[in-house]
């Protein structure tokens, strides 16, 4: 039966092409895979082949024709001593374009009101007991490793040496070297095999030097990782863990300084998490070893021996996506997490004393995040600022700016204003260092801005 | 050379249903591959599209070794690993199609597939990322305490990614049953092997970080099997990773839109004339009385039917759902 060979689309962007030169004539047979013209594309010229075998009974288009849109039927192939004047069966043609996806709303919906989960992390009457940010870790992550086999522990010094910043110390001995893993140098094929181990059944916990080394990984963090969900149709995903120190610590200069959380924070299929005091860093630790995608735990080498309240109970978890309100008061509102919030509270402690209260939220985790906390406190004070370690351009702060400006634009008494690192990379002077970082004055300096005193 | 060995080894051994079950699935792979390469010129395939279209013997060969529950995971140049463990052409072609039938319900691609069920990890598109992938396989498997080995297939392009290395010293270091298999098609995109590799013979890499390995002739799917049983085997028995190299050939383009221009045409042809993988097995069927002329026509056309259908299937299958965009970000 005679078939119709069309103009084959040869890249992902053609839509025409100029058919240059025939390599077969009328008459000629062809088998599979014998290239019979050749077709200049918008990118380059190209060998077309012959899918079926048979006979070239009409050469529909003749050569060094322009213009020739894809689909477009440019000869006939059937077999020998076939009729082929007759028009030669209708072939396939391609999909329709999809259905276009409605047309949004002409009327902007009124931005929702704000649900806010005020309720507890812990019981009311739990007995605490004061631990630093560092055991807070290394207990939640014992404590996951108690509860499940599939967990472990891999990264530089992890094991022998305790690690690097001690928050592993003890677990080698107790988990021993099966689950507690020393690696060599090399955070791009460790983050890997990690992944690789993550979409077998494991749920590792890869701990980064710092995550300033985790940019040799971020390829598997981020297309391994993150994203291999969603490319599998929901067949195979990576539960685990990336967490170490991160932003900067102190006079370590520009390559072991900086905050990787709006970056990660802009990746659909990652959650993140960057706690501030030693009870969030326990309960947010073990849900991310029990959550069933890759979480991003950012830690903070200054914070890991600050020492806070933690719940002595058996079983502490908080669930992301649920802010914390440190302090409250009704003349601002102070956004952070992480380290920021030693600036943000220090600040709310100054202002005070100048009688402007403010409500100091501190998001816990960076995605998902508790929009509801912020627009419900915006909306309260009508004045807010966000303070945020890293650099000012595409930050996490710029991102809440725009949210509160959507959702309580009319509440706004003043602009929200972005309290960010500078611009610049981090340097090694001390006095630069300390210029280059946000710090406690320039968030009252902040405040006293939007609140025009 | 293993090569050699295990050519005059072999042909007394082989049973006349296992060469006819390897011509099978290689020809599957073939007849798959150009009708993709049709619905491509077509457009009903969009983007990037790599065919495998010459290296049939490679996964077929290894895939033969291979035992229930053992793990692979390859680059983007996928759709015969897919079809040779065993997944379903019709699933295969329509995530080519992107459509909602599609193994990741459309939403991966061409180069972007799995299959839990078969122990497929992908279908990756960063080029050297399955290896320390492959790797994490076999990590989980030895923390398991499972026999399973794992198959990392990789190019001779990859082979110059820094974190095979890394992956190298690790798996060796923590003796991960890992093969990994450098699939030498002799050209990285358009730039031959020679002109991005001091050593000629990649396996001989390996040798630095401990891992045993050998060249192989890609193209004699008897000879990849018997190489293959014998790094399974050495897997198996917790000896570490293996290396095979698998010297092959892509008759086709890196891609789809590859003019082609760094290689002649006379050199294709030759490659197809004198080694094709499947005109072998043709002929040792013929010539050995395994099969008769009519056998092997009546294979063509269950093949021939198996590809059309797949083509009609994945043309049929409608486009997901626009609430599909929204789905599988996050796990439960």
């Amino acid at each position: 039966m005679a078939t119709e060979i069309l103009m084959p689309a040869l890249s992902p962007t053609m839509e025409e092409g100029t058919l240059a030169k025939w390599l077969v004539k009328e008459g000629d047979t062809v088998a599979s895979g014998d290239i019979i013209a050749e077709i200049e594309t918008d990118k380059a010229t190209m060998e077309f082949e012959a899918i079926d075998e048979g006979v070239v009974g009409k050469l529909l288009i003749a050569e060094g024709t322009e213009g020739v849109k894809v689909n477009t039927p440019i000869a006939i192939i059937g077999e020998a001593g076939e009729d082929m004047s007759a028009p030669a069966e209708p072939a396939a043609t391609a999909p329709a374009a999809a259905e276009a996806p409605a047309a949004a709303p002409a009327t902007a919906a009124a931005p929702a009101a704000p649900v806010v989960d005020s309720s507890p992390d812990y019981p009311e009457g739990t007995p605490m007991k004061t631990q630093t940010v560092r055991e807070a870790i290394r207990d939640a992550m014992a404590e996951e490793m108690r509860r499940d086999d599939t967990v472990y522990l891999m990264g530089e010094e992890v094991a022998e040496y305790q690690g690097a910043y001690k928050v592993s110390q003890g677990m080698l001995d107790e988990f021993g070297a099966r689950r507690v893993i020393d690696t060599p140098i090399t955070e791009h094929g460790f983050a890997g095999i990690a992944t690789g181990s993550s979409f077998a059944g494991l749920r590792p916990i890869v701990e980064f030097m710092t995550f300033n080394f985790a940019m040799q990984a971020i390829d598997h963090i981020i297309n391994s990782a993150a994203k291999t969900l969603y490319m599998s149709g929901g067949q195979m995903g990576a539960p685990m863990v990336f967490r170490g120190p991160n932003g900067a610590a102190a006079r370590v200069g520009a390559q072991h300084s900086q905050d990787y959380a709006a970056w990660y924070a802009s990746i659909p299929g990652l959650k993140v998490v960057m706690p501030y005091s030693a009870a969030d860093a326990k309960g947010l630790m073990k849900t991310a070893i029990r959550d069933n995608n890759p979480v991003i735990f950012l830690e903070n080498e200054i914070l890991y021996g600050k020492s806070s309240e933690v719940p002595d109970m058996d079983d502490f978890t908080i669930p992301f996506g649920k802010a914390r309100t440190w302090r409250t008061g009704s003349d601002a509102t102070i956004v952070s997490w992480g380290i920021g919030m030693t600036y943000a509270l220090e600040a709310a402690e100054k202002l005070a004393e100048e009688g402007i209260e403010c409500d100091v939220i501190d998001l816990r985790t960076l995605r998902p995040i508790d929009y509801d906390a912020v627009i419900a406190s915006v909306q309260k004070t009508n004045r807010c600022v966000i303070v945020e370690e890293g650099f000012p351009v595409g930050s996490l702060a710029n991102h809440m700016a725009s949210a509160i400006m959507e959702r309580a634009f009319d509440y706004l008494d003043a602009p929200v204003l972005s309290l960010t690192g500078k611009d610049v990379p981090m340097p090694y002077a001390a006095n630069l260092e300390k210029f280059a970082l946000i710090t406690t004055d320039e968030v009252v300096a902040g405040v006293k801005q939007i609140a025009y005193r | 050379m293993a090569t050699k060995s295990a050519k005059s080894a072999k042909k007394p051994n082989v049973s006349s249903e296992e060469l006819m079950e390897h011509y099978r699935q290689m020809l599957l792979i073939r007849r798959f591959e150009e009708k993709a390469g049709q619905l491509y010129g077509m457009g009903l395939i969009g983007g990037f599209c790599h065919l495998y279209i010459g290296q049939e013997a490679v996964v077929v060969g290894l895939e033969a070794a291979a035992d229930e529950g053992d793990k692979r995971v390859t680059s983007y140049r996928d759709h015969g690993h897919m079809l040779a463990c065993g997944m379903d052409p019709n699933g295969v072609m329509a995530e080519l199609t992107g459509r909602e039938g599609g193994y990741s319900k459309g939403k991966g691609g061409s180069m972007h597939m799995f299959s839990k069920e078969k122990h497929f990890y992908g279908g990756h598109g960063i080029v050297g990322a399955q290896v320390p992938i492959g790797a994490g396989l076999a990590f989980a498997d030895k923390y398991l305490g499972n026999d399973r080995v794992s198959f990392a297939y990789f190019g001779d392009g990859a082979a110059n990614q820094g974190q095979v290395y890394e992956t190298f010293n690790m798996a060796s270091l923590w003796e991960l049953p890992v093969i990994f298999v450098i699939e030498n098609n002799q050209y990285a995109m358009g730039t031959s092997v020679q002109r991005a590799s001091k050593t000629p013979d990649i396996y001989t890499r390996g040798l630095g970080f401990g891992i045993p390995g050998e060249a192989v002739d890609g193209m004699d799917v008897l000879a990849v099997k018997a190489a293959g049983e014998k790094a399974v085997a050495h897997c198996r028995a917790g000896k570490g990773p293996y290396i095979l190299e698998m010297k092959t050939y892509r008759y086709r383009g890196h891609s789809m839109s590859d003019p082609a221009k760094y290689r002649t045409r006379d050199e294709v042809q030759k490659m197809r004339e004198e080694r094709d993988c499947i005109e072998q097995v043709r002929d040792m069927l013929l010539t050995g009385r395994h099969a008769s002329e009519d056998e092997l026509k009546a294979i063509d056309k269950d093949i021939k039917a198996i590809v059309n259908e797949s083509a009609e299937f994945a043309k049929t299958s409608p486009e997901p759902a626009l609430d599909e965009l929204w789905t599988d970000i996050y796990a439960d």
